[in-house]
């Protein structure tokens, strides 16, 4: 009851003094509305990102060379994985069931006069079944094109609508670094990956990749793999990693110089930057708060003081020391979730129209646990920055209150 | 058969400012029998706000011996005094001190929100207390509202409501004109005739010949004390 009280009190003190109250709280507002606005993009990338890595499954494994300039066993060196390496693995790893070279590239794509930029890759005629990402319209890359390195393409569904090449596009032409290709087939849609728009693909014979980009895509290059069961997936690493050790000469004792991940690991290493993140922010989102807690105390020292002569009165009629407290101490927790609770909205406007903002990126999710979160963390630095003005208002002698002017 | 209210002996308080001691109250005797009206008059730093501040316990004496309806009030600690407060003094003060943003009626609530009385009792027995000042028509009239004679009115009500042992006033009329004042005073004499014990303070005679016994201080100490 002497709670309810309380807040209304506080209610009251802080709707009577609303634009010094709001500016008190403006730390606690752009504290929150931080954690807010981030968890919600961070969410709702990490949620795509993980609904992206389901769809190829687990028994999607990748493999590319380890190019860690920080790293001084391989800094300097020129390391790739190569044909010959895809060639071992496919011959003697048992638990991989179907492998493709990548070779991928961003650039533009011509045709008749129209530019798009998308990006190439090459590939083998298994990638469908390792990206599980297949032809919807026309045929995919085959055998012969890869041996007889055709100028051949299979493209995706927004170079078709940029380069207006409907209503039939097999069979037309599009320029990539000047070698015209002909379109043989359409993948079917994919969406966005990474901030990035999947259907402005366009999927080549590696061989012919390797014939236009020469050298540099050789550099480039990384397998993709997939297992004959998620359950192999272990052992094929374990089998790619003894192949590639062998035709890599790496002596024992020696660090790898390539990296094999795994559709889980790939998870982790995803959520883990995205971690990161979070917790750059969480530690701006920390000074915020804090700064916006010492606005709170500030403003509720001034409070106090100016209230002396009503703690004096509540004194005289009394008002225990602990019922001071607690009424000052209600004042500054409500004074810091009325900005939580603005925070929360500003979040989430500030997430919704930042994943508006960055084109391609997918929309924002604002979980009920971030929202608990912030307004949790608001409510103890009210506590915190708090209970020295409130306990400076119940420490007041009730004749020198009642005196003071 | 008649109670004894205020019992106090030998009261002596002491304050020390710096290195100089300064003797507020030199050995106050005194004893206040239930329906008695009090004036205590005197020259400021004759002691009377101190000996004000120590009958309404909000201080407690350096020295002596109070007694507050048998309960001895020297030894308590500021919770005890708190409650002594809430359930036996009401205080009538000379800017009447009601909470600004709060009505009437709320402000008359105030010492029963302290003593854990549930709403809707509050609300009554705050009704009550502003008709037994004549007030009622402006229970849901903000302080700011009011003029001085309604607002001491509103506060003499807050300091009736808890049904106090006593009722204590410093200078009630003090921020009045000479009107509002009269008024004041003639509900002073209406709540001494239904029994309330009433403790004035004041340096007006006018205000003083309310009361029926007068105390007169000096220096710390009761230099008059007589009955009508």
């Amino acid at each position: 009851m002497i709670f309810l009280e309380n807040f209304r009190v506080a209610l009251k003190a802080i709707f009577s003094n609303k634009m010094r109250s709001i500016l008190t709280t403006i730390g606690i507002i752009i504290g929150v509305g931080a954690v807010v606005g981030v968890v919600a993009i961070v969410q709702g990338l990490s949620y795509m990102i993980s609904q992206e890595l389901q769809g190829v499954g687990a028994t999607y494994i990748i493999v590319f060379a380890e190019h860690d300039p920080n790293n001084p066993d391989f800094s300097g060196k020129d390391i790739r994985i190569t044909m010959e390496d895809a060639k071992e693995i496919e011959k003697y790893a048992s638990a991989v069931e179907f492998l493709t070279p990548i070779i991928w590239r961003a650039g533009y794509i011509h045709s008749s006069g129209r530019k798009w930029s998308g990006f190439y890759i090459g590939v083998n005629d298994y990638y469908p079944y390792i990206a599980n990402h297949y032809v919807e319209k026309g045929r995919f890359i085959t055998k012969e094109d890869i041996e007889g390195r055709k100028k051949v393409a299979v493209i995706g569904r927004t170079l078709v609508k940029e380069l207006k090449l409907d209503p039939d596009p097999i069979g037309k032409e599009v320029v990539v670094e000047g070698n015209p290709l002909t379109v043989v087939g359409i993948m079917e849609k994919k969406g966005q990956m990474f901030g990035q728009d999947q259907d402005s693909v366009l999927i080549l014979p590696y061989t012919t990749s390797q014939m236009i980009f020469g050298e540099i895509s050789a550099r480039q290059m990384r397998l993709d793999i997939k297992a004959k069961s998620p359950e192999a997936a272990e052992l094929a690493k374990e089998q790619i990693t003894e192949i590639l050790r062998r035709t890599h000469k790496i002596k024992e004792g020696q660090p790898n110089d390539f990296r094999i991940m795994l559709q889980e690991e790939i998870l982790s290493t995803v959520s883990k930057i995205l971690g990161s993140i979070t917790l750059v922010v969480a530690a701006v989102v920390g000074i915020s708060l804090l700064v916006g807690g010492v606005g709170i105390m500030n403003i509720m020292l001034v409070s106090v003081t100016e209230r002396t002569k009503e703690i004096g009165l509540r004194k005289a009629v009394g008002a225990r020391k602990k019922d001071i407290l607690l009424q000052f101490l209600i004042e500054a927790v409500t004074l810091s979730l009325v900005g939580g609770i603005i925070g929360v909205g500003f979040g989430f406007l500030l997430g919704m129209g930042g994943a508006k903002l960055i084109p391609n990126f997918p929309e924002a999710h604002v979980p009920l646990w971030a929202v608990g979160l912030a307004l949790s963390f608001a409510a103890i630095v009210g506590i915190f920055f708090g209970i020295y003005p409130a306990y400076k208002a119940s420490s007041l002698h009730p004749i020198e209150a009642l005196r003071y002017e | 058969m008649e109670v004894e209210v205020i019992l106090m002996e030998e009261i002596h308080k002491v304050y020390r400012t710096g290195s100089t001691e300064v003797n507020a109250l030199n050995g106050i005797n005194l004893n206040v029998i239930e329906g008695e009206f009090l004036a205590i008059m005197g020259p400021s730093g004759s002691g009377k706000s101190t000996l004000m501040n120590i009958i309404g316990c909000l201080d407690v004496p350096s020295r002596g011996k109070y007694f507050l309806k048998g309960k001895e009030i020297e030894k308590m600690g500021d919770e005890e005094l708190a409650f002594i407060r809430n359930k036996e003094i009401g205080f009538v003060f000379q800017n009447f001190n009601l909470l600004a943003r709060t009505d009437a009626l709320s402000n008359v609530e105030l010492p029963l929100v302290y003593s854990r009385v549930p709403k809707k009792e509050r609300k009554t027995r705050a009704y009550e207390a502003l008709k037994k000042v004549g007030i009622e028509g402006r229970a849901k009239h903000m302080p700011s509202e009011l003029s001085g004679g309604e607002q001491q009115r509103v506060a003499i009500a807050r300091a009736l409501v808890t049904n106090p042992s006593i009722i204590l006033a410093d200078e009630p009329t003090g921020n009045l004109d000479t009107k509002s004042s009269e008024d004041i005073m003639s509900i002073f004499d209406k709540l001494n005739e239904e029994g309330n014990t009433i403790i004035l303070v004041t340096h007006e005679p006018d205000i003083a010949k309310h009361a029926k016994r007068l105390i007169k201080l000096r220096d710390g100490k009761i230099i008059e004390d007589s009955s009508k």
